[in-house]
């Protein structure tokens, strides 16, 4: 089962939660999604790294075949294309490589090159197989690193959790694409709440089954947690916020594989979300 | 010879628009005929590369210059390669900077910003 982990922004708790969660079931894929800064490595420390570069397709001008017509200047919603006097220039950093522009022209003039815009890297941490997305600085899209990251999940194994990057946006939206289940992290405040609405009317605009972890949580009104019984969300559990775990946390330890009462707290979300799962 | 404005309104007694790239409007103005005519900015509902659009338009109006407050790295990138100059406007007023540049008293724009990119679209 694919089960994507994700927040209106950042700093919630994904990667607390997907790290935890994966090193609590038996054996399971971790996909980091977050590729404008993935982090679960850190706290993985994965060994046996094999890296994949992740290259994109950008158009190429033959100027000699090129008769000026400008279909493609035209059709490009991202303007990465320009006609300047008596030549087609391309704008490399604004293409989406969506193709389009190759495909309009009937003078072949327009080819494609690969351009390098990130890695994949894949490697081992004890039960977990780890796999990190990382996108150059300055790149426009992270969803081709998404896309590769998404293929490799091994059908094999029972659980597969993808952290995905914060907010609702396309990478976002292609990270939990496929996925079976979606768990969403809140934090216990107003603007808490706010992030959580964004990312619930996304699992509901893309009819995936979900619930919330509340992480974070103090003996105090929560709001999220009224946000969630308002709108009849599953709360499939609670994180404490507590020096404990936040140290384990920023000395980039997991957590489950230090102390006793982590790993019961997480091996029982696990059972609670694979029970959600298969309902 | 012509020369281009991004400008908020269809009026020589307007403002002169903060953004190039995402103006409503350019004011072409020729400084011999000093007729005045304005242009809808195509660009300024692009999802992205509006700069670069918006440059394709100067570009094709053939004009000499362009008088604008700031501009983009790509925009500046289609212009210099179009061999059009770029003055940094004075003031906010059309009409100011239309007689500065008439005396030579506009300078060229040194600043290229980097772009404001993916802003809100991650």
């Amino acid at each position: 089962m694919k089960i994507a982990v994700l927040s209106g922004k950042g700093g919630t708790g994904k990667t607390l939660v997907s790290v935890n969660l994966a090193a609590a079931a038996n054996h399971a894929n971790y996909l980091d999604c977050d590729v404008e800064e993935p982090n679960g490595h850190l706290f993985f420390k994965p060994v046996d790294i094999q890296s994949e570069d992740i290259s994109i397709k950008i158009p190429v001008v033959d100027k000699m075949l090129c008769n000026g017509c400008r279909k493609c200047v035209d059709f490009c919603k991202f303007n990465a294309l320009t006609y300047i006097y008596d030549r087609l220039v391309v704008f490399e950093s604004m293409c989406h490589s969506c193709g389009g522009c190759v495909l309009l022209c009937k003078e072949d003039a327009l080819t494609e090159k690969t351009k390098n815009i990130g890695v994949v890297q894949r490697g081992v941490s004890e039960n977990v197989n780890v796999a990190t997305g990382i996108l150059n600085t300055g790149e426009a899209s992270g969803i081709p690193i998404i896309k590769n990251l998404l293929n490799y999940s091994n059908e094999n194994d029972k659980y597969t959790f993808i952290d995905s990057p914060p907010g609702s946006a396309c990478t976002t939206m292609e990270s939990i694409k496929d996925a079976d289940y979606c768990i969403l992290v809140a934090e216990p405040t107003i603007f808490g709440v706010h992030n959580l609405s964004m990312v619930y009317e996304l699992v509901n605009l893309f009819g995936k089954p979900h619930g919330v972890i509340l992480n974070k949580c103090l003996d105090e009104k929560n709001p999220a947690e009224e946000f969630c019984i308002e709108n009849n969300i599953k709360i499939l559990g609670k994180i404490p916020f507590e020096d404990e775990l936040g140290k384990l946390n920023s000395n980039a330890l997991i957590a489950v594989r230090e102390n006793e009462k982590y790993y019961s707290l997480f091996s029982n979300l696990l059972k609670i979300v694979s029970k959600e799962v298969t309902k | 010879m012509k020369i281009l404005i991004p400008s908020n309104e269809k009026s020589m007694d307007s403002s002169v628009c903060q953004s190039f790239g995402r103006a409503p409007y350019f004011l072409i103005y020729d400084t011999n005929s000093k007729e005045d005519i304005y242009i809808d900015n195509s660009a300024t509902a692009s999802l992205g590369g509006a700069g670069i659009k918006a440059a394709q338009t100067v570009v094709d109006n053939n004009v000499y210059a362009v008088l604008t407050p700031r501009c983009g790295e790509n925009a500046a990138s289609v212009l210099k390669t179009a061999n059009i100059k770029i003055f940094k406007t004075k003031n906010s007023s059309i009409k100011d900077n239309i007689i500065a540049f008439n005396e030579d008293k506009l300078s060229l724009l040194s600043e290229i910003h980097a772009g404001f990119h993916n802003h809100g679209d991650k």
